[in-house]
């Protein structure tokens, strides 16, 4: 590839092409001493076959680390025991989702013999309601104002979208800098009069700041699908409006909004999906607490199957397969908004 | 006037006046502007604070230091106050010692001369300096320059093995008609629908038995062939004419060379946004990390800087410079490349 004809458009980022170049290199060279034992593959088996040929790497990762997994995840869900290999392990039918679900009131976390999963499950869904409802609303004024005729347009995108690059352990650590209990906002506060908050005590605002550094951090990203969305309707609808000397709140109403509808499902459903699985950033930035009061589903997962004390793999596993059934339904409708969205 | 005359005109032509929700539009762009770079801009200048001037509280917008000089006859350089002094007149003066609430102090123009001094009379005299040392001591105290090449080894395999897999089998499905090409195609939708978050447990099991727990390549291999990856790549592979490979093949170029000296060289606009993909996830990545790699001296640098902040006495002037130097290689992309990541996001609806 390194030594290739460039075929390819001139791109921006030379320097960073140049350096891709040099790292590709030792690639490159592996690709030209496969050719011989290729070509002899290829006599063998003929043309059409070496199809499965290039597909098979890609195929053993995805067999090995995506497909064996989700089988050995409903062994792990069904057996009990500390042992990790499931031939080692006993079988316990369903008595792992059987405890998971063992709950006086599903509606009260404390009455559940499993109190913490059901804790992950309020929060997550209370944080999913939250996150969602702020996304969708952000991105959305976000991108109808970037789609205006406005000046330095490509540096307000650039502005809204780089936190979307940060990794979710440096925006936690920004964020949690930045309303520790001597950090900035307390000093805004106490400049202003008022008093300092221990936002990281309070279970309220915990939540809070895990939503708002939540949408803080991926908002750009939704913003720059609605974008698409908006730069797609035809321009001549907008000028028809402008001949007709529509006001801009009626074109909003009956010409945007009902064109951007398709990709505002898309919004939604995969801000759902990403926000079942909320994790880093608030496990960074509050650690699960105060107490229980933001500890989501994949931080109950992760900690019975890995941080705890007792590794429970089976309670782990179970708990992942529930969590894999909800995020199944929303990727089903995530397909059905996307179908209707080519229609 | 003139300046609404001016924005008016802007783009609209004239006539058409400035309407109410384009000052609305620059407002909320502007606090956007501030909401969006002020925290980072306020890591990177407390980045560059004292450890005793981050604990000040309100804290200064900029990284100031108390000035410390060299005074002949003293050991070590003295910090620097501007006193008082009981004749009423105002002095720099370098501090000697403290005893108590009184303090011992030198004038380092005249160092034979010393003065003891009520510790309420002085006040340190400060500048903007930046402290470098919150970068360059970690760097032998922790094994900082460990995790920082285990983050960048694990992004550059990683993101090498991604790409050769993942354009192969695009390849694969983009150029061939073969019995289970559907069956292939569904296949790979279906691994997008399986996020690591729920399948945690059975590859940390396969990674054990295959001996890889506790080494970089643990956190390397499961991720490396993406579904995002093929898609992206089919998907521009798809629109290279057919009668390029057809030609190929005329010529008696192997099937293997079609793929990497025609192919692969076409795809490089895709190619590009697939490596800058793959290189903020594997940089970035945090949970599978945190769950596999147990031992400090394979810790990449998010799970460093997690390990760091979670300590009781959090050392944040450590921790504010270890997390911008996380940043950087985002930010870099960012600035040189974020045109390529947009139309990636633009065109497959994924990150």
């Amino acid at each position: 590839m390194s030594d290739a004809p460039t075929a390819a458009r001139p791109q921006p980022g030379m320097a960073a092409g140049a350096l891709a170049r040099v790292a590709v290199l030792p690639v490159g060279l592996a690709l030209r001493v496969l050719d011989p034992p290729m070509r002899w593959l290829q006599r063998a088996i003929g043309v059409r076959r070496m199809a499965y040929v290039f597909l098979l790497p890609n195929f053993a990762f995805f067999g090995l680390f995506v497909f064996l997994p989700i089988g050995i995840n409903i062994v792990f869900s069904v057996t009990g025991g500390t042992a990790l290999f499931p031939s080692e392990r006993p079988y316990v039918g369903a008595e792992q989702f059987a405890y998971l679900f063992d709950c006086g009131s599903y509606l009260d976390p404390s009455s559940c013999r499993e109190d913490h999963f059901w804790r992950g499950v309020a929060n997550t869904t209370k944080f999913v309601v939250f996150q969602v409802t702020a996304m969708v609303l952000f991105s959305l004024i976000t991108a109808l104002v970037l789609n205006m005729k406005i000046r330095g347009r490509g540096f307000f995108r650039a502005v809204y979208f780089f936190p979307v690059l940060l990794s979710p352990v440096v925006v936690a650590l920004i964020w949690k800098w930045i309303l520790q209990r001597d950090g900035l906002l307390n000093a805004a506060i106490t400049t202003l009069g008022g008093q300092k908050i221990l936002f990281f005590v309070d279970p309220g605002w915990a939540m809070f700041w895990a939503v708002f550094v939540s949408v803080w951090a991926h908002m750009g990203f939704y913003t720059l699908i609605l974008l698409a969305g908006l730069q797609a309707i035809p321009a001549d609808l907008y000028e028809a409006a402008e001949m007709d000397a529509t006001p801009r709140w009626r074109v909003l109403t009956r010409i945007t909004l009902p064109l951007l509808w398709p990709n505002m499902i898309v919004v939604i459903v995969l801000a759902l999906i990403k926000g079942a699985q909320t994790f880093d950033e608030v496990f960074v930035l509050t650690g699960g607490g105060p107490g229980t009061a933001t500890l989501m589903v994949v931080q109950y997962i992760y900690e019975t199957g890995f941080a705890s004390q007792v590794q429970n793999f089976g309670l782990a596993a179970a708990a992942s397969v529930v969590l894999g059934l909800v995020l199944f339904v929303l990727t089903l409708l995530q397909f059905a908004a996307a179908r209707r969205k080519e229609i | 006037m003139r300046l609404g005359i001016l924005l008016g005109q802007r783009r609209n032509g004239p006539g058409r006046p400035l309407h109410w929700t384009d000052i609305a539009a620059y407002v909320y762009l502007a606090l956007g502007v501030m909401l969006m770079f002020g925290p980072v801009l306020w890591l990177v200048l407390s980045s560059f604070k004292t450890e005793s001037a981050l604990l000040e509280f309100p804290p200064s917008l900029l990284p100031f230091a108390q000035v410390e000089v060299t005074v002949p006859g003293q050991p070590q350089k003295l910090p620097l106050f501007r006193t008082t002094l009981p004749d009423g007149s105002v002095r720099e003066l370098a501090q000697v010692r403290r005893i108590g609430l009184v303090a011992q102090m030198v004038d380092p123009a005249d160092p034979s001369k010393q003065y003891r001094v009520a510790i309420d009379k002085r006040e340190p005299v400060r500048r903007v300096a930046l402290a470098t040392e919150n970068y360059s001591e970690p760097l032998q105290r922790f094994a900082f320059l460990r995790f920082l090449f285990n983050s960048v080894f694990v992004t550059v395999v990683a993101t090498l093995i991604t790409l050769l897999i993942n354009s192969m089998a695009a390849y694969g499905l983009a150029v061939y008609q073969f019995p289970g090409k559907q069956a292939a195609t569904l296949a790979v939708i279906g691994t997008l629908m399986i996020p690591m978050t729920i399948i945690l447990v059975p590859v940390y099991l396969v990674v054990t038995e295959l001996g890889l727990a506790n080494s970089l390549w643990a956190v390397i291999l499961p991720g490396a062939a993406t579904p995002t990856g093929v898609f992206l790549l089919r998907q521009y592979m798809l629109t290279l004419p057919k009668d390029l490979i057809e030609a190929a093949r005329m010529d008696k170029a192997s099937e293997w060379q079609i793929y990497w000296r025609i192919v692969m060289p076409l795809t490089l606009p895709a190619l590009a946004v697939l490596a800058i993909f793959s290189i903020m996830w594997r940089w970035n990545e945090f949970l599978w990390p945190l769950a596999v790699l147990t031992k400090t001296e394979v810790y990449t640098l998010q799970i460093a800087l997690n390990a760091f902040q979670g300590e009781l006495q959090t050392q944040w002037h450590y921790l504010l410079a270890m997390t911008v130097v996380t940043l950087i290689p985002v930010a870099l992309v960012f600035v040189f490349l974020q045109r390529f990541i947009a139309t990636g996001i633009g065109s497959t609806g994924m990150k």
